[in-house]
């Protein structure tokens, strides 16, 4: 049970942390200066949620490692987060509609997680809801606003929807872990977050004017540490203090 | 088409039972999305229970340079202070 728990928790934290670091890559090269402080209050809420996560797999794995151990100090195939996070920025766009598809599956997620048998994930999840409903609030909204907006607009949403769709399937794969959690009534089966994810997001994206691609056939491995290469340049910038300099702290 | 967003002012209230006070401005292209960025740009740090946002044309300032007419003379009308009454000693901090 613990190590399924585990794994889960690696799965919750290495998401927000990959993506929280994809996002702080904006900061300073933002569109507007308001986008660009929202970016990096995002980003921010991001890297807090992934010291929730993190912190909690450590205790549960009860070797005496830290979040900050577990950010900095592992390599590629321990990552446990989606494909979908570690995907280049692009342009505002694609980082937006990136944005917006995890927001949404974070949002279908912590609605379960928040009624969890396990106390702790349950405390977490209703701390990190009311962040992630902003999210997606913002999120949704620029991407109606711009899927809905001028020619060149909706064109790039689309473009964007169209580029980062291969990479919602992993979303609801269901790994081996995730039926001892679910018969443990502690986190849900992916595969049955399907239906909520498209009852909130389908509408929306109706709304943006954007049309959902028909391929069915979808990137994995994230979640077993099988990665794209782009994750390896992430870790390069990450952890390169913390590998030249061990222990350096503030 | 103009390429730049309106301007918005942005007022926020700190606690309960204190007024809206002006606390900066940003650019938006309309109000909905004015007050997002108004809750990023100027509640970061837990300053904000309440925002209101303006734009910026809709405010009607008097101007400085008419600073003589408009408040020159209440300057030499002492009689509109309260200083003249007495105040109980009971009552301290008024």
């Amino acid at each position: 049970m613990d190590k399924a728990l585990f794994e889960f928790l690696c799965r919750m934290g290495d998401n927000t942390l990959v993506l929280g670091h994809r996002v702080s890559e904006w900061c300073g090269h933002a569109p507007v200066l308001e986008e660009d402080i929202a970016l990096a209050n995002m980003s921010l809420d991001l890297i807090g949620q992934t010291q929730l996560w993190l912190g909690l797999a450590g205790e549960i794995e009860g070797k005496g490692r830290s979040a900050d151990d577990f950010a900095y100090l592992r390599d590629a195939f321990d990552f446990r987060n989606l494909l979908l996070v570690e995907q280049p920025n692009g342009d505002f766009g694609k980082t937006l509609m990136r944005q917006f598809l995890f927001d949404g599956f974070q949002s279908v997620m912590l609605e379960q997680l928040a009624i969890s048998k396990n106390e702790r994930v349950r405390e977490i999840a209703q701390k990190v809801a009311k962040e992630v409903s902003y999210h997606l609030e913002r999120s949704s909204d620029l991407v109606v606003r711009l899927g809905d907006g001028s020619q060149e607009s909706h064109q790039r949403m689309q473009a964007a929807l169209e580029d980062l769709w291969p990479y919602v399937g992993e979303m609801f794969l269901d790994e081996a872990e995730d039926a001892v959690l679910a018969d443990a009534g502690i986190a849900p089966q992916p595969s049955s977050l399907k239906t909520a994810w498209d009852e909130l997001m389908l509408p929306l994206l109706g709304k943006a004017c954007l049309e959902v691609p028909e391929s069915g056939y979808f990137q994995k491995g994230g979640k077993r540490g099988t990665h794209s290469e782009h994750l390896g340049f992430i870790l390069a910038e990450m952890q390169f203090l913390q590998r030249a300099y061990p222990g350096a702290t503030w | 088409m103009k390429k730049e967003w309106p301007l918005w002012e942005v007022f926020i209230r700190g606690q309960h039972g204190l007024a809206h006070r002006h606390v900066g401005s940003l650019h938006a292209p309309d109000a909905e999305v004015a007050l997002k960025s108004a809750r990023d740009v100027y509640t970061r740090r837990n300053e904000g229970l309440s925002i209101w946002v303006v734009q910026a044309n809709d405010i009607t300032a008097s101007s400085p340079s008419e600073k003589g007419p408009l408040f020159d003379p209440s300057q030499d009308k002492v009689y509109r202070h309260p200083t003249f009454f007495p105040m109980p000693e009971e009552l301290k901090g008024l």
